[in-house]
């Protein structure tokens, strides 16, 4: 348990059955009055951020989070499986909770998946995956200046908007972070 | 970090501020020295440091009888008072136990003045001169930095009670919160305190009679103390009250809130009897005001965060 007046920023607090990141706090306190913690504290699962005041000396609870390094093993059905890799445990993760990073998964790609309470609520991919193009108009040769762009399909199904110069085939560096291309990958 | 980029990084802001800082500590003293108010320095090693409730102090280990850092002088400047000595004030440094954030120092400087034969009205007149004046001193003016542009401080300023302010700024009657305490301080220090002298400095008073501390209860209306505080962009920046002089009453709210202090688990602390003899004796009607000078150097400065105008704050020692 933690004291409402000892929290730092980046403490993860169980409420309401939620785990909450703390972004920011301010001690306030009148000279004859009791004092306070006021906090601004991020969902970790909806994002939503809230502001909520503790008085000093109440107890709060910390979230149990466990952040594990996994690596992507293939998809089974609706199921995606992930392998840890220092236990060599497998996971079965659905579908939606891997929704905003089903476009980055490739086989053997290695992730951090957060656990809250021995479930998985999240899953980082590295920041640059490197991804095939499958499907794209014909690229035009020279156009390398041009800041134009064109939709490409990925392996994994994902949409990157790319330069006119990229071809099916090619192998191109997305940010993961944004979704953006990055840059052609030789290989 | 070293004390060298502590004090000379950013462009010699904390440096800078420093010497701002000695220059308003002068300004206080010339304030008050061309009043008639007696500098005093009270010991700060003492047998109680206060009951209040909700401040706490450091024990002092060492000394052949329980001694305490004080949390404020006001003991001890008032059995000068009490004493005979007339006018007094003091800058000097106060103790408070887990007080740590952007506006709070565990050990922080406070100024505390004492007027006899007076009362309430004279003390809020004072501060209104004294923060004038250390502003013109400052910056040529009576007037503060700050984000949204300068700040007139020049006397009088906005007047509001703790009734109308909670009507104000939050829609409640102040008296359906007395019940309970947690949520009267919430409640202010959440909707009311951030709205305090925005456009001018706003002087908060007529606290609720529970709220009076070591404030007299008004003779006009005896459900309100003769209590103020004075706020500044939202920061609270100075108390003061019209004196209770009464011993047997101080008596009765220390003990109150001693038992207060034990109903919730805090250290207990001993009654300052020479201070309540001193009552006894007779205290001279009186007005009297606790500021905060780092907070003070803030404001003059702009600075949002009590770290940068002190010349170590506690992170860094």
């Amino acid at each position: 348990m933690y004291d409402a007046e000892k929290v730092r920023k980046g403490l993860k607090l169980l409420i309401d059955n939620q785990p909450y990141l703390i972004v920011d706090f301010q001690y306030v306190k009148p000279g004859k009055g009791q004092a306070f913690t006021r906090m601004k504290i991020r969902n970790m699962i909806t994002g939503q951020v809230l502001e909520k005041t503790y008085k000093s000396g109440e107890r709060l609870a910390p979230a149990d989070m466990e952040e594990r390094q996994m690596q992507y093993l293939y998809r089974e059905g609706d199921k995606f499986v992930f392998m840890d890799t220092t236990s060599y445990e497998q996971f079965f993760l659905e579908e939606g909770q891997v929704e905003d990073v089903k476009g980055y998964l490739i086989d053997n790609l290695p992730v951090s998946v957060l656990f809250f309470s021995g479930r998985a609520i999240g899953v980082t991919p590295p920041i640059f995956v490197e991804l095939k193009v499958a499907e794209t108009e014909p690229g035009f040769k020279g156009d390398t200046t041009s800041n134009v762009l064109k939709a490409a399909k990925m392996e994994t199904g994902m949409s990157v908007q790319v330069p006119l110069f990229v071809n099916e085939g090619e192998i191109l560096k997305i940010d993961t972070r944004t979704g953006e291309y990055v840059e052609r990958v030789k290989k | 970090m070293s004390d060298r980029v502590r004090l000379h990084g950013r462009g010699g802001k904390l440096a800078a501020n420093l010497r701002a800082r000695s220059r308003a500590r002068a300004a206080v003293r010339a304030f008050f020295d061309a009043r008639g108010y007696l500098e005093v320095d009270t010991p700060q090693l003492v047998p109680s440091p206060g009951v209040e409730v909700h401040l706490d102090a450091f024990e002092v280990l060492g000394a052949d009888a329980p001694r305490f850092l004080i949390t404020s002088p006001e003991y001890q400047m008032k059995r000068l008072i009490a004493g005979g000595l007339g006018n007094v004030y003091q800058l000097c440094h106060c103790f408070r136990r887990d007080e740590l954030g952007a506006l709070h120092q565990p050990e922080f400087t406070m100024l505390e003045w004492y007027r006899v034969d007076a009362g309430m009205a004279d003390v809020v007149a004072d501060t209104e001169a004294l923060v004038a004046h250390v502003a013109t001193a400052m910056h040529g003016a009576p007037t503060l930095p700050g984000p949204t542009g300068t700040m007139d401080v020049s006397p009088p300023w906005d007047r509001l009670t703790v009734r109308d302010a909670f009507r104000r700024f939050a829609g409640v009657e102040v008296d359906s919160l007395l019940r309970d305490e947690a949520r009267f301080f919430e409640t202010l220090v959440t909707d009311i305190e951030p709205k305090l002298g925005v456009e001018r400095p706003t002087v908060l008073y007529a606290y609720p009679a529970q709220m009076a501390s070591l404030a007299r209860l008004s003779p006009e209306d005896p459900t309100v103390a003769e209590r103020f505080e004075v706020y500044v962009r939202g920061i609270e920046l100075a108390n003061g009250f019209g004196e209770l002089t009464d011993a047997e009453e101080q008596r009765t709210r220390c003990e109150a809130d001693l038992a207060k202090r034990a109903r919730l688990g805090k250290p207990p602390y001993p009654l300052d009897e020479r201070f309540l003899a001193a009552l006894r004796e007779g205290m001279p009607s009186s007005g009297g005001v606790a500021l905060g000078f780092d907070r003070l150097v803030m404001l003059l400065l702009g600075e949002p965060v009590i770290d940068d105008v002190v010349a170590i704050p506690e992170r860094a020692l």
